[in-house]
């Protein structure tokens, strides 16, 4: 913003300021996210099982939310999952290369009782419901990295819906396959 | 389940804001761009510099500008032996409450001095104008010793 | 607050973490789950399900992590929903909010909770950031510095010597030795203070609290409530916080006359002060803040070590408060006064007297 922007109408009174702040940080995952995100570059995705509830968290944060203890019991999930709500997004998100229309779902892995953010593809989009079974497409091994971005995509499987009210729940269907 | 190595990744925050100066803290800017330094008159009387907007005792909006000195005396200070990144200055300096000549209250603002021996309660300072003064708080680049 | 006609709330349990100069292995829920599991244990409940409000304290900034706070939640136990609340401040701040939720009758009892995580950033730039946006902020002025301009004013007016100052973090570290939780502690003489090098002068290192992670966690309830729990209490006489303008110009920098009001609300002339436990991030704050208390020789002052044995950002406050609990509760203390502090040069300051309960 120029200088103009923040004068008066003489030109010359002061009635605004440029004063942009920026604080340099170190982030830390965290001893779970840690473990979830050395998992993935592995290939793996992993949640924590809740030594309460038994319900599995990925990504898991150390702790049950519902229970408010601590998380420790670390549970492989499969890499099929089942959609539980999604949106079809037709505008271009700025800083983001995908262009739209794209899908955006709510997935919850198998083995898992919560649901991940990640995108759907290889898909007629028009189709795409929930309770619909997909599989992760990984990106080739050598890209693997510390990110959940290590499965480029899901895309449909052929197997039959889950019923809605199953979504989630233990137990899980899908995983022995 | 065996402990990974904690993953770190450094990054950079911005918040970008313009603010709004309103009328009080404008003209101060105003004056700035000016190279004069103006306070406001407190309800007791007190030059205030920078101005506030309402009297800090009795919350009175404030409204009478006055023109002060562009030299004045070191109240307090703190020498900087170890600039940190984000100081206006990369060698050691001094933070200092400053009251400038016609001022009650002192201000805060660095002073530019090359050891902490010259610096003292009481030493006279002057203001260091930056060479295109914008309206902004570091038009007085620094003060430097009179 | 006064006392007539309401019930007593007293404080029932506290717990807090080791200070750690950076606990990088643990997020915000780790930080905070371990001292509310031994909280929970304290008080012989099971989650924030068996208290009637939930209120942390916590600073976004201190890891820039936006809404980290929120995270916090998953700490509690929160389904079925929670009645709970946050303040942007010290969680000494977030016990006031909850004194009034149950002074209104809105609640029995309350857990309360602090952390911070100050290592990701520099800290005295996160704070400078919370001074005036026009006049000071972008100069980048840091607490450190402002607190060194106010120690001076002190030595310069003949209020203190560096001495004093000296003779404060000597005690600090002696005190910190019988506090497994500080972070440093140990045998160090006003001497050896003083021989050290200035660092922002007139401060030298040993003047200014260490950087330090970590959470700190209490249940306040009525003196019923606590009576039903069975459990050893300490009751809240009095609390009171006052603030003072934000132009360090104009406030007298050497005293702390928010301080003394507070305290005048809170009564802490009301009787001996056997303990107190006072937020002073700097040495010379803690000589400001007992004279503003008019504490006497027969009071113990910060027994814990204080916050220049460690200092939890957005936790420390509260920890003062849970500190003077335990020594009422060991029996060492009858009475004590607690003191949190938000701002640069102690702008805005908490005053709490505990007392010790009747037995049931
Ligand atoms: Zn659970």
């Amino acid at each position: 913003m120029s200088d103009e922007n923040n004068v008066g109408e003489d030109n010359e009174t002061v009635t605004g300021i440029e004063a942009p702040i920026y604080l340099k940080y170190n982030f830390t995952a965290g001893a779970a996210a840690s473990r979830f995100l050395t998992r993935i570059k592995e290939g793996v995705l992993t949640g924590q099982r809740c030594p309460r509830c038994s319900q599995v968290y990925i990504p898991p944060r150390g702790s049950c939310a519902a229970c408010g203890v601590p998380t420790e019991e670390e549970v492989e999930l499969a890499d099929k999952a089942t959609v539980e709500s999604f949106t079809i997004v037709s505008i271009p998100i700025p800083g983001n290369p995908i262009e739209p229309p794209f899908v955006v779902a709510n997935l919850v892995p198998d083995g898992a009782n919560i649901s991940v953010i990640h995108l759907l593809s290889e898909c007629d989009n028009a189709e795409v419901h929930i309770g619909q079974r997909v599989q992760a497409v990984w990106k080739p091994q050598e890209e693997w990295g510390y990110a959940l971005d290590n499965i480029r995509y899901f895309k449909p499987l052929d197997e039959p819906d889950v019923p809605v009210e199953r979504i989630g729940k233990l137990p899980v269907t899908g995983l022995e396959g | 389940m065996s402990q990974p190595d904690v993953l770190h990744q450094a990054f950079e925050l911005g918040f970008t804001y313009t603010r709004s100066t309103g009328p009080v803290v404008g003209r101060f800017l105003t004056e700035l761009k000016k190279r004069n330094i103006v306070g406001i008159k407190a309800s007791d009387g007190r030059v205030i510099v920078p101005p506030m907007e309402y009297d800090p005792d009795t919350a009175e909006e404030l409204g009478e500008f006055v023109e002060v000195g562009q030299q004045g005396e070191i109240v307090s200070f703190a020498w900087v032996r170890e600039p940190r990144a984000a100081h206006p200055f990369d060698r050691p300096f001094a933070w200092a409450m400053i009251k400038l000549d016609g001022a009650d209250v002192p201000m805060v603002h660095c002073v530019a001095a090359e050891a902490e021996s010259d610096v003292a309660t009481g030493a006279r300072v002057q203001a260091v104008w930056a060479d295109e003064p914008r309206g902004f708080i570091t038009d007085i680049r620094c003060f430097e010793l009179v | 607050m006064g006392q007539s006609n309401m019930k007593e709330i007293a404080i029932v349990a506290y717990q807090q973490s080791d200070c750690v100069s950076d606990a990088g292995a643990a997020n915000e829920v780790e930080l905070i789950i371990p001292v509310l599991g031994k909280v929970f244990e304290q008080v012989g409940i099971t989650n924030a399900q068996d208290v009637d409000f939930v209120c942390s304290g916590s600073c976004d900034y201190l890891q820039g992590a936006a809404f980290a706070f929120v995270m916090g939640v998953d700490a509690l136990g929160a389904v079925p929903p929670i009645k709970e609340s946050h303040v942007e401040m010290d969680a000494a701040w977030a016990l006031y909010e909850s004194m009034l939720k149950i002074r209104m009758g809105h609640a029995e009892s309350a857990l309360i909770y602090g952390f911070g995580k100050s290592s990701p950033g520099e800290l005295p730039n996160v704070l400078s950031q919370q001074l005036d946006p026009y006049y000071l902020a972008p100069l980048w002025v840091d607490t450190i510095s402002l607190a060194a301009m106010q120690a001076r004013l002190m030595l310069d007016q003949g209020l203190i010597t560096e001495r004093d100052m000296a003779e404060v973090v000597a005690r600090s570290r002696r005190n910190a030795q019988g506090n497994p939780h500080a972070q440093l502690g140990g045998d160090v003489s006003a001497e050896d203070v003083l021989a050290q090098q200035t660092y922002v002068s007139p401060l030298r290192k040993a003047d200014i609290c260490p950087v330090s992670d970590g959470a700190s966690a209490v249940v306040i309830a009525t003196v019923e409530k606590a009576r039903e729990w069975g459990v050893p209490y300490a009751v809240i006489s009095g609390i009171d916080h006052c603030i003072e303008t934000h132009n360090l110009g104009v406030r007298d920098l050497t005293d702390s006359i928010s301080t003394r009001r507070a305290a005048a609300n809170a009564g802490v002339g009301d009787g001996r002060v056997d303990v107190a436990e006072l937020y002073a991030p700097f040495s010379h704050q803690e000589i400001i803040l007992s004279r503003a208390l008019e504490l006497g020789e027969d009071t113990r002052v910060n027994p814990s070590g204080g916050v220049l044995a460690g200092n939890l950002m957005m936790a420390s406050g509260l920890s003062r408060i849970g500190e003077v609990f335990n020594r009422i509760v060991a029996g060492e203390a009858q009475r004590g006064v607690a003191h949190a502090t938000s701002g640069p040069c102690l702008q805005h300051n908490l005053v709490t007297v505990l007392e010790k309960g009747e037995t049931a």
